[in-house]
């Protein structure tokens, strides 16, 4: 046996490489085909078609009609759809610039030397991560309930304010879903915001006290800088997050479909399940994905502005 | 002079903790505020003020919950589809990672960019043809609907590959060719030992992301013998009656599990599920 495993080299070098390297590529190929062959099904499929039902009038059981651009113009003359993209906008800002400023204010806390109890903070301010959307949303939308006896309304009587209407206000449904996602993510950042934190060089720190510094020359010249990826990765997954709001506006203001709350995935599942309008809503859809496309390149363009 | 740096220290450190304690009471708070809700009885909910203490509702409160959704099958069908959806990512990712870390085939590095190229796609561009493609199969209410495009994961497979690359040696696979390996069995015996904390935090990242999945098992399960946990959660708040203190009582109670399996491995939930997100 021994012997003929020395020998094995020396009598067909050649064609054993050879083979060898068909022996990758097949088994290369085989082994990623699963991921290309359902992508093809179930991803590039679906997304192409997307373009072309987007032409389309189409009620998911009858003929096809291409109509051009009509899908395009009956979304983008449609004010509900402006209020749905101006009600993202409004709640991407609300949940989302709190929820950072917040999570690397809390970071700098945990990451602040001597601190006892660390875990202990830890585990329960990541712990709103684990709870389901669904769950989050169900919870904050009994707290929110517009009566006095919502939760949230007798909080703010304690401080002598009237109850407000969460539930139908302009600004009430907005601020109500916007605490829905502070809550649930702002503990996740934290823990992100921790790591890179944890990153940095305490010799850094030292160097500057002796140089005389301040706290808060320290976090400015500092802490921000060297966090400065994490937070533009935050930023940017964030932001395409919040763009595709959908679980918590429709737990909170239901099949109504209030135009306080409606975002504009959820204006995209009403033309398609409720409607049956599948080519506005396919149009609505690409809309979505080229409003993504804008904001995700305005992102990256600021950030490497700003690396620089 | 010594003294008053201490002071301010101490002061400094006392806001820190009034901070962090602050921040941890309002994160557990909802949870806590769900669990006294859901063993209450409606009239105290909606009182002013309201209830802060636990009550005896407990088993009525579920009771009411198991006569309006069917409680258990959708945990069983979360558990199922979370479970299948799994196993198939890891299998499916960690054998396409292995690929593109250790084996030498044409394209290879286009192929990988593609399936980059595939991560920043919202997953809404492609919903309703996939819909229309679900109700083609016949899969419709059906959990299959969930499984098979659930397991198509680029991050598990970028994911993959990264750890593998650097954590099997080339040494060990080559030295395995030599030997006469076939490459499943380098695969088998020499890289799924080495990847089992990659498994890990993979597992845990799907498993939850399935669980807590809402806009497509939305869209696929119209029939309540299908519906996994989060879709049967939603039909608690569709009825005509409000009763706050049963809809809680099923949201607690299907929030409760992870919470747990959150509590007994907190370290690995918190390192696999920010790690990933910040090494990529």
């Amino acid at each position: 046996m021994a012997q003929l495993q020395v020998k094995k080299p020396h009598l067909a070098p050649k064609r054993s490489s050879f083979s060898e390297q068909t022996k990758d590529a097949i088994s290369g190929y085989l082994y990623v085909s699963p991921f290309f062959i359902l992508f093809a099904i179930f991803g590039l499929f679906p997304i192409l078609f997307s373009f072309y039902l987007g032409f389309q009038r189409w009620n998911g059981l009858g003929e096809m009609e291409f109509v051009g651009f009509r899908n395009f113009q009956l979304i983008l003359s449609d004010p509900l759809f402006w209020k749905s993209l101006s009600n993202t906008m409004i709640m991407w800002i609300l949940g989302t610039l709190p929820q950072l400023i917040i999570g690397i204010i809390l970071a700098y806390a945990l990451n602040s030397a001597l601190i006892k109890f660390k875990s202990v903070f830890r585990v329960s301010i990541f712990m709103p991560y684990v709870t389901s959307t669904v769950a989050v949303a169900i919870v904050f939308g009994i707290m929110f309930n517009s009566q006095e006896f919502g939760l949230f309304n007798v909080i703010l009587g304690l401080f002598g304010f009237d109850p407000v209407n969460w539930g139908t206000s302009e600004w009430g449904v907005k601020v109500a879903i916007s605490t829905m996602v502070f809550w649930r993510w702002v503990g996740y950042n934290t823990i992100i915001y921790l790591a890179g934190l944890q990153a940095i060089p305490n010799e850094l720190y030292e160097a500057a006290v002796i140089d005389g510094a301040t706290l808060r020359q320290k976090i400015m010249f500092i802490t921000i800088p060297l966090l400065r990826p994490i937070i533009i990765f935050t930023v940017f997954t964030s932001t395409i997050g919040a763009l595709q709001l959908f679980t918590e506006p429709l737990i909170f203001i239901g099949r109504s479909y209030r135009e306080e709350g409606i975002t504009v995935v959820l204006y995209l599942y009403r033309e398609a399940f409720s409607n049956m309008a599948f080519g506005p809503a396919s149009a609505t859809a690409i809309i979505l994905f080229l409003i993504i496309i804008v904001i995700a390149s305005i992102n990256v363009f600021i950030a490497n502005r700003i690396a620089r | 002079m010594s003294e008053k740096v201490y002071k301010k220290f101490s002061i400094s450190r006392a806001f820190v903790y009034a901070l962090l304690a602050i921040a941890s009471l309002l994160s557990i708070f909802p949870l806590y505020w769900m669990f006294v809700m859901a063993t209450n009885h409606n009239s105290v909910i909606n009182k002013v003020p309201p209830a802060i203490l636990p009550g005896p509702q407990l088993v009525t409160n579920f009771t009411n919950v198991l006569n309006t959704i069917d409680f258990f099958g959708a945990i069983w069908n979360s558990l199922l589809v979370a479970t299948i959806t799994t196993i198939g990512t890891l299998f499916i990712c960690s054998l396409a990672g292995f690929a593109f870390a250790k084996l030498r085939f044409k394209g290879k590095e286009v192929l990988f960019i593609a399936i980059l190229v595939t991560m920043m796609i919202p997953p809404q561009l492609g919903l309703i043809p996939q819909y229309i493609i679900i109700t083609k199969l016949g899969w419709l209410n059906d959990l299959r609907a969930i499984i098979v495009p659930g397991v198509i994961d680029a991050f598990g497979i970028f994911w993959m590959r990264q750890y593998i690359k650097s954590n099997v040696p080339d040494e060990l696979v080559e030295a395995a060719k030599i030997d006469g390996c076939s490459t499943f069995r380098i695969y088998w015996n020499i890289t799924v030992p080495v990847i089992v904390p990659a498994f890990a935090t993979l597992a845990i990242i799907k498993f939850m992301y399935m669980w807590n999945d809402f806009l497509w098992p939305l869209v696929v399960l119209r029939e309540q013998s299908s519906f996994t946990i989060q879709v049967a959660l939603r039909g608690l708040i569709d009825n005509y009656v409000r009763d706050n203190g049963m809809i809680l009582s099923g949201t607690f109670w299907a929030t409760v599990p992870l919470i747990i399996v959150f509590l007994l491995l907190n370290r690995l939930f918190i390192s696999s599920l920010t790690e990933g997100a910040v090494k990529s």
